[in-house]
């Protein structure tokens, strides 16, 4: 941005796309210090600060263990604890449900930065990821804990979770583009939101481990039928990450299903790109409808 | 010299009228995708009715701009002025790259800075220095850039003990004063510029008016907007006059402002209505309203003779220690002469129910020469909040009268002021 190297912009109606990535890239500080605000502001005037990062998602892990795993006695995967099953499933969720309202608010609640300044728009939600994302980095220590707590050794197979982080990345970025973008001129989809994420929890396998829907749709529908039933239960994207996560934390006590994981990024990847396509379309016209 | 760093061509922005540029809410879309089968049908088998639907869209359509077309050069201060709605911040808005125009093609050279409004992204919860950072990030700065100019900006907006305090704690000047700061400090090419120099204290204007002046003369270009005639003839060499959307007139500023002037204000007329008349945007209050500036003795007013006139101001919420007074300027905007309700130390009265009032002004013998003047209205609360204000609302003659001597300003100008309204 300091460069003072001359350069020619042309502004036509429908062109303004040309030269998108790399004027996010030019745009990268801007990106960076909304970021940094957004981080800063979310736990200003708080008593117990960033500990609510802590907090949610604990009570949250706990009141799931009470009813599913000792109330309803749902089994837990392997050997492995019900609450770190939980946990580990907990902490994505609660990163994607966090990231999808806090995007969807990101635009409008920064109306007046878009009506007044120029900059590539999508910085504004992907920044809010990041503010969920650093919430996710706190809460991991929940896990850790957990895992002291109770003793449990994990295997090498953790090294894969900065994989799975940067899936779980795109698995909120596809849906929360489209909803960011939605929110923008229908504001019917702020009264969404809540919705979504709400009974996506019981909907995602997070309260319970996706062996028992598996099992469940094998013994009511037979071998064949259940297996093509559990292929498009697991099609949800949050159904790749979470098992993703399992896999990852809780070592040979789970076990991984491949083709509901394939499917599942699959599906991803297509949002993400819907989302980057959509959001690019509709930006240009924020300024307008905002 | 012809070294254009910005060039339109032909540039318009439409926006539909009502709503949000299309049937608003998510009920209506998903209506009209229902239906648009049957739209369909219904349309191929009777033309007139498409017809008419189609002009009824038309009638909602609105050309904010139509066919814009200038070359600005490299190192020019361009004004733009022109009466509100007349599309200057919407073309604004497209140079910026805010919004994007419906048609044309918009060239620019070099790095751009826009400035629509001073403090855009201020943080109420964050302190002044962190709020130094991100401005400076939204207005184009980088890090590296706004570290080297920090102490700068922390002596010129006089913020130094409050630097981390939340500026949500900040006095409305203080506020003010740090968003001008960052702003002045900004170095790019372009600098397109939205009235945003009417902020803070008088002092502090003429010191923004002097950082101005500065970047004027450091030989970058600078697009500027503003309703103030003085400023823009001042700081400007050229300027363009945008009426309805299009460009009415561009040249050497100090002819199109005369000539705006001349045709864009009301003249001379024994009467003003101020009602319709557009606010500065930095008049926010609404609790008072002038109303109308009616001249009970003949216009053009005569010098060294008696003028008289009724200010009628409309009361819609309480307020308190109120005054109401006129301004005489030059054509160029410098305030020549003023007479306020408390300018000879009479009480300012407090205002507790809604209603109009009237006040009278006898101004004895005119101390001001023949030439012609725009006349100022306004009305404040306490020493410096602004209630309302009409700045050049109206141009008024001043002809010569039996006993004008060859001097402008007399010295016994006896004035009195007379209200006729209850002071409460």
């Amino acid at each position: 941005m300091t460069t003072a190297q001359t350069h020619k912009l042309i502004l036509e109606p429908g062109c303004t796309a040309k030269n998108y990535w790399r004027d996010l890239f030019h745009y990268r500080e801007l990106f960076f210090i909304l970021a940094w605000r957004d981080v800063i502001v979310r736990y200003k005037q708080t008593t117990a600060g960033a500990a609510w990062a802590l907090i949610q998602p604990l009570v949250s892990i706990m009141i799931m263990t009470v009813i599913f795993g000792n109330v309803a006695g749902l089994p837990s995967e392997g050997k492995a604890p019900y609450l770190i099953m939980v946990c580990a499933a907990m902490l994505p969720w609660q990163f994607f449900a966090n990231s999808l309202s806090l995007a969807s608010q990101s635009v409008v609640s920064n109306a007046n930065l878009i009506s007044k300044i120029y900059f590539p728009r999508m910085i504004v939600p992907v920044s809010s990821i990041v503010v969920s994302l650093v919430d996710f980095f706190v809460a991991c220590t929940i896990l850790a804990g957990l895992m002291v707590v109770y003793k449990f050794v994990p295997t090498w197979r953790l090294l894969a979770l900065p994989g799975l982080v940067v899936l779980a990345i795109a698995a909120a970025l596809g849906p929360g583009l489209i909803i960011t973008a939605l929110t923008v001129k229908y504001r019917d989809f702020r009264m969404i939101i809540p919705f979504i994420v709400q009974f996506g929890m019981y909907v995602c396998p997070v309260a319970y481990s996706s062996h028992v829907i598996h099992d469940k749709l094998v013994t009511k529908f037979g071998i064949d039928l259940g297996d093509k039933l559990f292929l498009a239960y697991a099609s949800n994207p949050m159904v790749g990450v979470i098992d993703g996560f399992r896999w990852a934390i809780l070592g040979n006590s789970s076990t991984f299903y491949w083709p509901g994981f394939l499917v599942s990024l699959a599906i991803t990847l297509t949002l993400l790109f819907i989302g980057v396509h959509h959001f690019r379309k509709t930006e240009r016209a924020f300024a307008d409808v905002i | 010299m012809s070294d254009p760093v910005i060039r339109v061509e032909n540039v318009a922005k439409k926006y539909i009228l009502g709503g949000n540029g299309s049937p608003n809410g998510l009920r209506h879309v998903v209506q009209h995708a229902a239906t648009a089968p049957l739209r369909w049908f219904r349309n191929r088998s009777a033309q007139p009715t498409s017809a008419s639907a189609h002009g009824a869209a038309k009638d909602r359509e609105f050309w904010a701009l139509n066919g814009v077309s200038f070359d600005i050069q490299r190192g020019e201060v361009v004004g733009i002025i022109g009466r509100n709605g007349a599309g200057k911040s919407t073309l604004l808005k497209i140079l910026s790259r805010i919004t994007e125009q419906t048609k044309g093609r918009v060239e620019i050279t070099g790095r751009v800075a826009s400035l629509l409004e001073v403090g855009t992204g201020f943080h109420p919860e964050l302190s002044g220095r962190e709020n130094i950072f991100l401005n400076g990030a939204i207005l184009g700065m980088g890090r590296a850039e706004i570290k080297k100019k920090f102490d700068e900006i922390v002596a010129f907006a006089e913020v130094e003990k409050f630097l981390d305090t939340p500026v949500k704690r900040y006095s409305s000047g203080m506020y003010v004063r740090l968003a001008f700061a960052v702003a002045a400090h900004l170095e790019p090419e372009i600098l397109i510029i939205d009235e945003v120099l009417a902020v803070g204290d008088a002092q502090f204007q003429k010191k923004c008016l002097g950082k101005m002046q500065d970047v004027a003369r450091g030989g970058r270009t600078v697009l500027f907007v503003s309703h103030n005639m003085g400023t823009v003839t001042s700081l400007c060499s050229r300027a363009i006059w945008m009426a309805a959307g299009q460009v009415y007139r561009t040249g050497p500023v100090r002819e199109v402002v005369n000539d705006y002037l001349s045709k864009g204000m009301a003249s001379n007329y024994q009467s003003v209505d101020l009602k319709e008349v557009a606010r500065p945007s930095y008049v926010h209050d609404t609790r008072l309203r002038l109303e109308n500036i009616e001249w009970l003795t003949d216009v053009p007013l005569q010098h060294g003779e008696r003028a008289e006139a009724l200010i009628r101001f409309t009361i819609t919420s309480p307020v308190d220690d109120v005054s109401v007074g006129i301004g005489f300027s030059t054509i160029e905007g410098t305030r020549l002469l003023s007479y306020d309700t408390d300018f000879q130390g009479d009480p300012r009265p407090n205002f507790s129910e809604a209603r109009t009032h009237t006040v009278r002004l006898t101004i004895d013998s005119l101390p001001l020469g023949p030439a012609i003047y725009a006349l100022d209205v306004g009305a404040r609360s306490g020493d410096t909040h602004a209630l309302d204000y009409l700045p050049a609302v109206a141009q008024i003659e001043v002809i010569p009268g039996p006993k004008t001597p060859g001097c402008i300003v007399r010295q016994d100008a006896g004035v009195r002021f007379e209200s006729r309204c209850k002071w409460e």
